[in-house]
Parts: C-alpha cells; structure tokens; sequence
C-alpha cells in the first residue's frame, strides 16, 4: 500500500519513516504561474503608473495576460491536494494563523483589481462595440449574442465624452497603483508560505518572499517579452500575406518598428529584475554557508553535491548567466531577445524546482536524503494529477484562456484603430 | 420629540451604557476551564529501557487502524549506533514494527551497512512519537483549521475538514505527520486521544514490555511521569525549534535528530 509521494521517493541514509517528498510537481508549478501573474502585472504598471510611455502597447498586452494567467494561479494547488473537492474551504473557513489562508483574500483581491482595470482601459471599447452592434443592419443570431454581452460588459456605463474618459484614465492609474502592492504581496506571501516552514532549513529565511518577488518579475516579463513576440511575428506574416488597401491590413515596417522598439524597451527592464534576482539568490547561498548552521552540512551536500547540476548549470549557467550575455551583447534583435527570455523562463522555473524539490531532498534527521523522481508515466490518479497531464494542463490553459479573452478585450485593437 | 434629538440622546445612553457594561465579562465555562484544565497530558520515554522490540509500533498500527503494510506509522524507533570515530549510523526499517533483529543497518538506497562491533562505542534505540507540542507549527500552518490543539494537551485531526493540503506534514520538525494511505487525509500520533478518555493508557504504553514508554498527568504532583519529569534529569527533541515538545526523555543522546 502505497503512502502519497512514495511512488516517487526515493530514499537513502537514514530519513524519519514518515518523510516523502509530499510537495511534487504542481508545488512547482504553483510559485511559477503566481509568479508569471505578478510579472506580468508589474510590467503592465511601469506604463500605466510610472509613465514609461513607450511601453504602451505590451503594457495593455501584458495586463490582459495577467488576468488569463490569474486562475491557473489555484489550479495547481487544486491538483495537488489530497482532497481536491474541500479545497473552496481555503476561501470557506480561513484558518488566520496559517499562512495559505491568505490566499482567499490576496487572491480575490488582487483578481477584482485586474479586472476593473481591465475594464476601464476598455470601456470605450466595449461602448463603441456595443453601439456599432446596435445600430447594424441584418443582424444574425451571433451578433445579437455579441450585442447583448458588450452592452452587458459596459455595465451601464455609456458615457464615453472626453470628461468621463479623462477619469477612467485617472481610475487606470490608481488601480494599477494600487494593484503593485497587491501583486507583490500575492507572491510575497506564496515566498512566504515556505520561507515561513522552520522545520525546512533551505526555506526559512526572510529573504524567500523578496526573493520570490523578483525572480516572479523577471519570469513574467520574460513571458510576456516572449509571447509578444511570437504574436507580433505571427501579424507580421498575416501583413504579407494582405495587400495595401484591403480589410486588416497593416503595414510591416510599422509592426517592426513597434516590436523592434518595445522589445528592446523590456529587455532592459528584464535585465535590471534579474541583477536583483540573482544578487538576492546569490546572498542568500553565501550566507547559509557562511553561518553554518546545524543543518548546513545536509544543505551542502544537497546544493553542492546532489542538486549541483540543476542548481548551478541549469539554474544559474543556463538560466541566468547565459541569457543575461545575451540581453547585454551589443546590438540586441528581437529573435536574441525572445530566444533569451527562453532561458530566463527555464531558469526560473528550475529556481522553483531547486527551491521545492531541493527543500524536500534531505531528511529533517539531517542524516539522509530524498530524491524525487518525476513520474512520466502516469499510472493512477496521483501521478496523473501531478505527472505530465497535471503540468501540461496548467501549462496551456493561460494561452487558451488569453486566446478567448482576446475575443472581448483584444490587445492590439486600439493601435489599430489608432492607425485608421 | 424630534428625530434629531432622539438619535443624540440614544447614542448618549448607549456610549454612557457602554462604559460600565465592558467591566462584565461572559464567561464561557469552557473558556474557565481550558483556563485552569485538571489534565495536562505528558509522555515520558526512557531510551535506557528501550530493547528496540516493536512491540509498540505493532500495537500502534493495530489500534489506530494504520495499514500494516503502509510505510508510515504514528510512532516507531530508531536505531543508533556510534563508531569510535565518532561516526553517526542510525536506521528504522519498517518503523521497527518486526523489532531489530539484524545487526545490519538499513540504509535505504544506499543499502544494509554492517558495522564492526569492536568499532561500535556505544548503540542504543529511541521511540519516537508525537510529542504534542505546546507551541505546535502543524496546527498554526493549518489553512482550515482542521488540526487542533486540545485543552489537555494532544493536538488531533478533524478527518472530515482536512484538504489535504501537506503544510503540516512540512511543518513538523519530528517528522510525525503523514497522510493517511486509505483516508487521504493528515494523521498522527493522538497519544491514543480516544483510549485516555476512558482512563486507559495509550495502546503503546500498554504493549511495552520494558516500562520505557509512560504517559501521565501534569497535572497531578503524584503521577510518576510528573514526578520524572520535575525530580530527572530529562531532554526534549529538537528544542531549537520553539516547538515546547511535551514528549520527555530520559537518557537522550547528542546523536539524537
């Protein structure tokens, strides 16, 4: 009969009877999305609060993004639990000392700021749309659905003269203002929920959620450097393929010229996020060693011996040195910058791995060691849920929900429109 | 009388009510009691008397309905044995649930080690439970609230409101939490919560052949646990941790994690 996290333990040396590696995979999966949630939403902010102008257009990209990202935030801890179907009771009956029990309310709060932001960048939109619905000729049946769910979007609110617009722009900023803190503090606290284990030698420390904080910046800047990109490539060969004159068409040079310049523009961002990433991870290790604590020599023999290649070569080489000579080599294009944002990427989510999986490598006797080993094939529930199914389902559900999003708050329409 | 002046004089009477009303206090007779308990359980071990049997480990899984086969157990023993180079060896094959019977250690992945007796300084067995911390992390990480502390002292699992989530199994530094194979929910040691409520002793204390495994009542100055635990020289596991363990030990080693 196997105990949960058996099946994938292995030990060695002396552990306590009862140690598994309990937390797996979607534990993993979970600091990364909360952590691509709030990347996204701080870069979205440089525009909207700190005015940095010419980031407008993966500004708005980025905070639709972020709301796609939002639900797959819990849908990793949804899988991971033993007994999914209590999970609402997080939310029901918070237990206050506990630290997860926060997640209710950061969460909630933090999805209603994104979403009246979202709403008042646009508003306008969802009015014209409505409108220009309303007063077509011939309606079919899907018109008449798509008039009745943007007048409903408007909430009532058609007033789009230049006095209402000029607050709405003013509501942007206060929420984005406000939603910073918020962001922060939605992945602060899951830094939190480790560093704050002080039965695990590697988590407990204070720096884990400012740490958190900033490689959670760097992934979802990273993120969204990427998919932008791969979304602009994909206009450009629709631009092509259309000739002057007919319907969407746009012109090619304007595209590079616009993705040329907001790539390079975040890329700079990127990299001041990863020197703080990187400075903070860095203290952290060197001052484990130096302090040498009890549990120092189990630490070592995990991080230097054990864990060594994923931690140096695959989270620090690859992860950050690599692609940070590549963001710093002179004449950065965006191919380099999108292909860089790929390691970024792999390296924080190796950073979470090394972090879960690693605090859970060695026994709390201080005498032995776990090793986890992930399940490819999945054999039964546990390894379904957190083996290959589990992470590919929160892997592609973000794009497929921003794909359905992009229906009703479509990122790039207002350049568009801007160009007409 | 206007509505005015009858808002202003009805909050003067509940602000000037308000005063002298906060000197009474309700008191919740349970609140009284938790206050002043007459129980305040303690578990006293004495690894001196400890043969490494497994005798309480069998009662343990028997009585509390923990698979046999499962590898996991609410209490178990360990085996430590030190070389005279000062190198640490311990082992727990199987809990110790069929005792030591091999003079191999059971290094898991790593395999049996043999260790030559003229090289062994000293070797000796620890029982280990949970020991009902008064400070406990496991149930101040719980997001619902499912495990609590009792006013006498064991901390106890709510089966039925546990999700599962794993942070108080993270939590304890002893290693006593797990999740139950077949209920899927947290579990551990309750110091046989429902056996002490019928004045019986825990089924561990009960199945030990060599008196190393006591509980008592704190409360009670006679109460030979008490009684050890206020006159011996006794440690604590891991008091590093804050956690205030409520489980004493007599004769414990610097070895001992």
């Amino acid at each position: 009969m196997l105990v949960h996290g058996e099946i994938w333990t292995t030990k060695e040396y002396f552990v306590y009877p009862n140690e598994y590696v309990t937390w797996a995979i979607q534990i993993v999966m979970y600091p990364y999305m909360t952590g691509l949630v709030a990347g996204a939403f701080v870069l979205s902010s440089l525009y909207h609060v700190f005015g940095v102008k010419q980031l407008k257009d993966i500004a708005r990209f980025a905070l639709v993004f972020s709301f796609a990202l939002l639900p797959v935030a819990m849908m990793p801890l949804m899988l991971h639990l033993q007994q999914p179907f209590r999970g609402i009771e997080v939310m029901m009956t918070p237990h206050f000392t506990s630290a997860i029990a926060a997640f209710g309310i950061v969460f909630s709060t933090y999805a209603a700021i994104v979403a009246t932001e979202i709403w008042f960048v646009y508003r306008k939109y969802f009015v014209e749309t409505a409108l220009a619905l309303k007063n077509k000729p011939n309606k079919g049946m899907i018109d008449g659905i798509r008039q009745l769910i943007f007048s409903a979007l408007t909430l009532g609110a058609w007033d789009i003269s230049n006095e209402a617009m000029e607050k709405d722009h003013k509501a942007i900023g206060i929420m984005a203002g406000i939603g910073i803190p918020v962001a922060c503090f939605l992945h602060g606290y899951a830094g939190f929920i480790f560093g704050s284990v002080k039965a695990n030698a590697l988590w407990m420390t204070p720096l884990m959620p400012v740490i958190f904080i900033m490689s959670a910046v760097v992934s979802g800047i990273a993120l969204c450097l990427l998919v932008y990109t791969i979304v602009m490539e994909g206009r450009k060969r629709l631009a092509r393929l259309k000739k002057p004159g007919s319907y969407g068409y746009q012109d090619l040079k304007h595209i590079r010229g616009v993705e040329d310049h907001e790539v390079k523009l975040t890329a700079k961002f990127l990299k001041i996020f990863m020197i703080l990433a990187f400075t903070l991870e860095l203290l952290d290790l060197v001052f484990r060693g130096y302090t040498a604590m009890k549990s120092w020599d189990a630490l070592r023999a995990v991080i230097y011996q054990r864990d060594a290649f994923k931690v140096f070569v695959l989270q620090y080489a690859i992860g950050n040195v690599l692609p940070f000579i590549m963001l710093l080599w002179p004449r950065l294009t965006v191919k380099r910058a999108a292909i860089a944002s790929v390691f970024v990427l792999f390296g924080v989510f190796m950073m979470r791995w090394n972090v879960v999986i690693g605090g859970q490598a060695f026994s709390s006797t201080f005498h032995g060691f776990m090793e986890y080993h992930f399940p490819w094939v999945p054999v039964n529930a546990e390894t379904f849920k957190e083996g290959w199914p589990g992470v590919l389902l929160v892997a592609v559900t973000p794009f497929v929900l921003f794909y359905i999003l992009n229906k009703f708050v479509p990122v790039f329409l207002m350049e568009k429109e801007k160009d007409a | 009388m206007e509505r005015r002046n009858f808002i202003k004089g009805a909050i003067m009477v509940v602000a000037g009510a308000a005063v002298p009303m906060a000197a009474l206090e309700i008191l919740d007779p349970k609140d009284v009691l938790a206050a002043n308990p007459d129980l305040k359980w303690a578990f006293l071990v004495d690894t001196t008397k400890c043969v490494g049997c497994g005798m309480c480990v069998k009662a343990c899984k028997t009585e509390n309905d923990i698979p046999w086969t499962a590898n996991v157990s609410r209490t178990w023993v360990e085996r430590y044995v030190v070389t005279k180079e000062g190198k640490v060896w311990a082992d727990c094959p199987k809990q110790a649930r069929d005792g030591y019977t091999s003079p191999l250690l059971d290094e898991n992945a790593a395999g049996k080690i043999s260790v030559d007796p003229n090289d062994i300084a000293k070797g000796f067995f620890v029982p280990k439970l949970c020991n009902q911390c008064d400070n406990p992390p496991c149930a101040q990480v719980c997001p619902v609230g499912a495990t609590y502390k009792t006013p006498d002292g064991p901390i106890l699992v709510d089966r039925t409101w546990c999700i599962g989530c794993g942070y108080c199994i993270q939590s304890c530094p002893y290693g006593a939490r797990f999740f139950h194979p077949v209920l899927h929910v947290a579990d551990k040691c309750t110091w046989c919560y429902h056996r002490l409520h019928h004045g019986m002793k825990t089924a561990c204390v009960g199945a030990c052949p060599f008196g190393a495994r006591q509980i008592g009542n704190l409360r009670d100055p006679n109460d030979p646990v008490t009684l050890a635990v206020l006159d011996d020289r006794i440690g604590i596991l891991k008091p590093e941790y804050g956690t205030n363990p409520q489980a004493f030990y007599i004769g414990l080693s610097k070895e001992v994690d």
